[in-house]
């Protein structure tokens, strides 16, 4: 009982923290205090928190190192434009066009987890990592090839070369519009995303995630993490949860890509590259394996250092390379370790028991 | 541990807020994004150096003074957006760049409905300036490119079979090709080989072969100098020595630190600039380039030394100074700017009222290691 | 004849992968950790070598081992201030550090030697071998480069095997705790291991420079990623499979954009290494596990 309680109250602060920050962000907004910069950061943050909720599922909870997320954040984000696209003439209400967009883009990021997944899970530790990385690349080079158009009210999709009957279509009279054009990449004819939606989003993914962990099936994978023999000798099937993971994480990125193309007027899949795993890697493990309030302030915080680092010009880079290097040696420094617990036993103390807990791994 | 972040990011906050800070009386805030760090880097900083000596030498004769703002984008559409945003924030009136394609289409959109006027430099899509009455561009567009290649290929008799090696991960490389090999289809020039690379690729040696197995007398490199100084380089190494021919992309392959110019011998391209040119002009900018970031001046810091003094002689037939606010000057400059001609180092520029330049490409040919005009 | 010298090309590609392959392989048999830094301390080898020759006007050789020493000491320090803190934590916490560390080094390049590509002149300059009346052509970088990653392979071969070094690297691999137990000093085995690792990124770079002569901050990164696919490919930690592993890499590369597709090419590598890892889980030389309970 005490322990459900303990649990209630993390999650409980996680929303909290979440929703605050929202109310927080919207009142200054309207009340037109914040810069042009925070305004135009707010999205892709919202954007980087799901990505990194997400990849937390699967290399915190899971305990799979996956190298190539960015992979199904394009598969989302392509889609989503292409589903965006489609649906223009059919459903005028934007805000319903991009939740219909990024469940496209969801589900099919979860067809391309499915996918991925059934070879990939057969892996174990760094191999299991470089496959990962492998499908990233992969899915960025076929994307790069890929040219969709939309037709009149039908989809063209060619392979390597553009399609190219704009002029003859137009002509025609037949309305023709290239939605992605190989490396030029897609064209988004009208931004969608909204920081209130990506605030939804946000919830939603966490309302998934959270629910999952403190599941049945939540305490199945992480059993699996865990020891993976042990769970397998009391009856826990291996794949079939982990999948689940891989899978979930999978549609969560896709939605999050769905929203991040749908916030820029062009993305190209160059963006989605090994880069950008990394990046939400570093989110994840920055804010604590397997700690899900961590991914959302690391990823914050991390999406706005650089631009707070503008102000550095060429030394920018660099600063944030160090800032990465030093911020992992102390907080994996054994004395600094010693002074946290302390604190926070020190904290307990003074609060009684029952508070909250790092939730590390 | 959670004061500590919550602390920072009140300072974060309080550090956005604040940023906001006003221009001295008179001076033009003109602000610049381009690639400074990461794969790219080499493009946009030749291109803000070129920009930069444009400033300096307008500011050193005195009357309306200029503070060019840079902002690194990385080459990524997304950090593009947030070094506009970071202009707005720093009182920019108008901005140089975005220096490559893909950026330069993001930032576009956000600046038609912002109403802050745009010139780049570089970004060569047509795609740029589609639909967008305040985006200008200072080099030629792609399409322009690759079919006044082709045109020159068969006016001149160059060759009749032709192998293209281009970059197809990149805007500006497939952008070319598409309208070359379109081109090249009507003009009755036989494309025999068509091969690809990306920005990662090191060897060349497939893509070549294929060239060469083919028959090609010509092969056409819609491409930037770094990859073609591999590719020439691997092709003296098989012994294959077809006519090269380049775009503006290539210039600054002569001036490549280490580059062994030989290798060059005979390669032709359709350049606006050239650093040994002759005139007056030229030979200032490269002196004064030289003397501030030892490098040699490439088309990218043309490109960018035009676009600021476009930029400057529009604003002064509009009127505009320091004060007037950017969407003003953005109406303004809206208005001014297919009325006037700049004559650059890239050219005589005029713009239409889409915002593409005319200016003729001048083909030259390597001979000894210079640039000679065909 | 074309199918001749796309195998020449290949065997060229894939043995600058092999070297760079075996810093890779090394480091990860004996700290267990992937060195995401590998790659740029490649690039920063290149730069030496070309600043040495073009700058100070030395030969070549002179080049290449103030490139090695740089590299080495650059390795170490890496190793000993990023690394050895680390050495209890959590294995993803070693690898975000190590691209902590490759961002640092790819910016600190550009500082210092600015963002403008050099072109790298090769500092072999043997001729080239023509067979078949100078049909087929071999260029004198594929052949030192061949011979370079053969004798490196098998100097560490038997530098594991035979010294007394190479047993307690061997040593450690397997067990760290019995290795200190044993009386060999773990840290210093570890140390030895980068900088034996650096020293050899420091030939790669200069290699893949000759044959590749554009040199610019991020000239190691792709090399660096196709490396470490081409040591898991071989079996990660052993030291025939990176070198087997980089060869087989560089030939599926060329004959894929050869006679499949060019646009295609990164995408075929890594889908083959994907079947090839399905079949034998733990990469062609690598070992099985077993795992306990």
């Amino acid at each position: 009982m005490k322990k459900m309680s303990k649990t209630f109250i993390n999650n409980a602060i996680t929303y909290a923290l979440v929703i605050v920050a929202f109310i927080v962000m919207t009142i200054l907004q309207n009340a037109g205090v914040l810069t042009r910069s925070m305004k135009g950061q707010l999205i892709p943050i919202c954007v980087y928190i799901v990505m990194a909720v997400s990849l937390n599922l699967v290399v915190g909870i899971s305990g799979e190192l996956c190298l190539g997320h960015a992979g199904f954040m394009s598969v989302g984000a392509f889609t989503g434009v292409v589903a965006a696209a489609c649906l223009a003439g059919g459903v005028p209400n934007p805000t319903l066009r991009l939740i219909l967009a990024m469940i496209v883009g969801g589900l099919i990021a979860a067809v391309a987890g499915v996918i991925i997944g059934v070879p990939v899970l057969r892996l174990r530790g760094d191999y299991l990592a470089i496959v990962t990385l492998a499908f990233g690349e992969i899915i960025r080079n076929v994307i790069n090839c890929l040219y969709v158009a939309l037709d009149g009210s039908a989809l063209r999709m060619s392979f390597n070369t553009p399609v190219v009957q704009e002029a003859a279509r137009t002509a025609e009279g037949i309305p023709f519009q290239v939605l992605i054009n190989g490396p030029q990449g897609a064209t988004v004819a009208t931004k969608l995303a909204t920081f209130t939606m990506g605030f939804v989003l946000i919830i939603f993914s966490l309302i998934v995630v959270l629910n999952l962990i403190n599941s049945r099936s939540g305490r199945a994978i992480m059993a699996i993490r865990d020891n993976r023999i042990a769970a397998e000798s009391v009856g826990i099937g291996v794949t079939k949860y982990k999948m689940m993971a891989f899978v979930i994480s999978a549609a969560l990125a896709g939605m999050a890509g769905a929203l991040y193309s749908l916030n820029y007027s062009t993305v190209t899949a160059s963006k989605f590259k090994f880069d950008t795993s990394i990046l939400v890697l570093v989110f994840v493990v920055l804010g604590g394996i397997g700690n899900i309030r961590g991914s959302i302030i690391a990823a914050t915080l991390l999406t706005v250092l650089p631009e707070l680092l503008r102000a550095f010009n060429d030394y920018r880079m660099l600063i944030y390379a160090i800032v990465l290097i030093l911020v992992m040696l102390t907080t994996n420094n054994p004395r600094f370790k010693q002074l946290r617990e302390s604190l926070a036993e020190k904290l307990r103390r003074g609060k009684g028991a029952g508070n909250e807990s790092e939730g590390g791994v | 541990m959670k004061k500590v972040i919550s602390m920072l990011l009140v300072a974060a906050l309080a550090v956005m807020m604040g940023s906001a800070c006003f221009a001295e009386e008179g001076t033009l805030k003109i602000g610049f994004i381009g690639p400074l760090t990461g794969a790219a880097a080499v493009y946009g900083t030749s291109c803000l150096q070129g920009a930069q000596v444009a400033v300096d030498e307008i500011n050193a004769k005195g009357g309306m003074q200029i503070e060019l703002i840079a902002q690194d984008d990385e080459h990524d559409p997304e950090k593009s957006v947030n070094a506009y945003n970071t202009l707005w924030d720093e009182g920019a009136q108008m901005i140089v760049g975005c220096v490559t394609t893909g950026p330069c289409k993001a930032v576009s959109a956000e600046a038609y409905n912002d109403r802050m006027f745009m010139l780049t430099p570089s970004a060569s899509s047509t795609e740029v300036t589609e639909g967008k009455d305040n985006m200008y561009q200072v080099c030629f567009t792609d399409p322009n490119q690759g079919s006044a290649s082709a045109q020159f290929i068969v006016d001149n008799g160059l060759a009749t079979k032709v192998a293209v090696i281009y970059n197809n991960a990149d805007a500006y490389s497939t952008g070319i090709y598409q309208t070359f090999v379109a081109n090249a289809a009507e003009l009755g020039l036989e494309v025999v080989s068509v091969t690809t690379f990306t920005d990662d690729t090191t060897d060349f040696s497939v893509q070549l072969t294929d060239a060469k197995d083919n028959g090609a007398d010509l092969v056409f490199l819609p491409i930037y100098y770094t990859p073609a100084s591999m590719i020439l380089s691997q092709a003296n190494a098989m012994e294959y020595a077809p006519t090269f021919f380049g775009v503006d992309g290539m210039d600054g392959i002569l001036t490549m630190e280490g580059f062994d110019t030989s290798l060059a011998e005979g390669l032709m391209l359709l350049t606006p600039f050239a650093a040994d040119a002759e005139d007056e002009r030229t030979q200032t900018f490269v002196a004064a380039y030289q003397a501030a970031y030892t490098d040699v001046p490439t088309q990218f810091s043309a490109d960018g030394y035009d676009a600021v003094y476009a930029l400057y002689e529009a604003s002064l037939e509009g009127g505009i100074n320091g004060d007037t606010s950017t969407e003003d000057a953005c109406e303004i400059l809206v208005k001014v700017m297919p009325e006037i001609t700049v004559s650059g180092l890239t050219g005589e520029m005029d713009w239409d009222a889409n915002g593409e330049v005319t200016k003729t490409p001048k083909a030259v040919v390597i001979q000894n290691g210079v640039y000679v005009g065909m | 004849m074309v199918f001749l010298s796309y195998l020449i090309n290949g065997i060229s590609l894939g043995s600058v992968y092999a070297i760079i392959a075996l810093g890779y392989t090394m480091v990860y048999g004996i700290a267990k950790m992937l060195n995401f830094a590998h790659g740029d301390v490649i690039m920063v080898g290149a730069y030496i070598s070309f600043c040495v020759t073009q700058y100070l006007g030395m030969p070549a050789i002179v080049s290449i081992v103030a490139a090695m020493f740089v590299c080495t000491v650059l390795g170490m320090l890496i190793e000993r201030m990023a690394y050895k803190p680390l050495r209890e934590a959590p294995k993803l916490a070693v690898l975000i550090t190590a691209i902590g560390v490759s961002y640092l080094l790819q910016n600190s390049a550009q500082l210092i030697w600015g963002s403008n590509p050099k072109s790298f002149n090769s500092l072999v300059n043997i001729g080239s071998i023509r067979l078949f009346d100078g049909a087929l052509l071999i260029s004198d970088e594929a052949i030192v480069t061949v011979l370079c990653c053969i004798i490196i392979m098998v100097a560490l071969t038997l530098f594991t095997s035979r010294t007394k070094m190479g047993k307690a690297m061997r040593a450690v691999s397997e067990d760290k705790g019995a290795a200190q137990l044993m009386g060999v000093d773990v840290n210093f085995t570890i140390s030895i291991t980068f900088a034996i690792g650096s020293a050899l990124a420091a030939i790669a770079g200069v290699l893949l420079c000759s044959s590749y002569p554009v040199l610019q901050p991020t000239t190691g990164s792709m090399p660096g990623i196709k490396a470490f696919t081409a040591a898991v490919f071989g079996g990660i930690g052993s030291i025939p499979g990176a070198m087997l592993g980089g060869i087989l890499l560089g030939l599926i590369e060329i004959f894929g954009k050869a006679y499949i597709s060019t646009e295609l090419g990164d995408a075929i590598v890594f889908l083959i290494l994907i079947i090839m890892l399905l079949v034998k889980p733990t990469g062609l030389l690598g070992k099985k596990v077993n795992e306990k309970v």
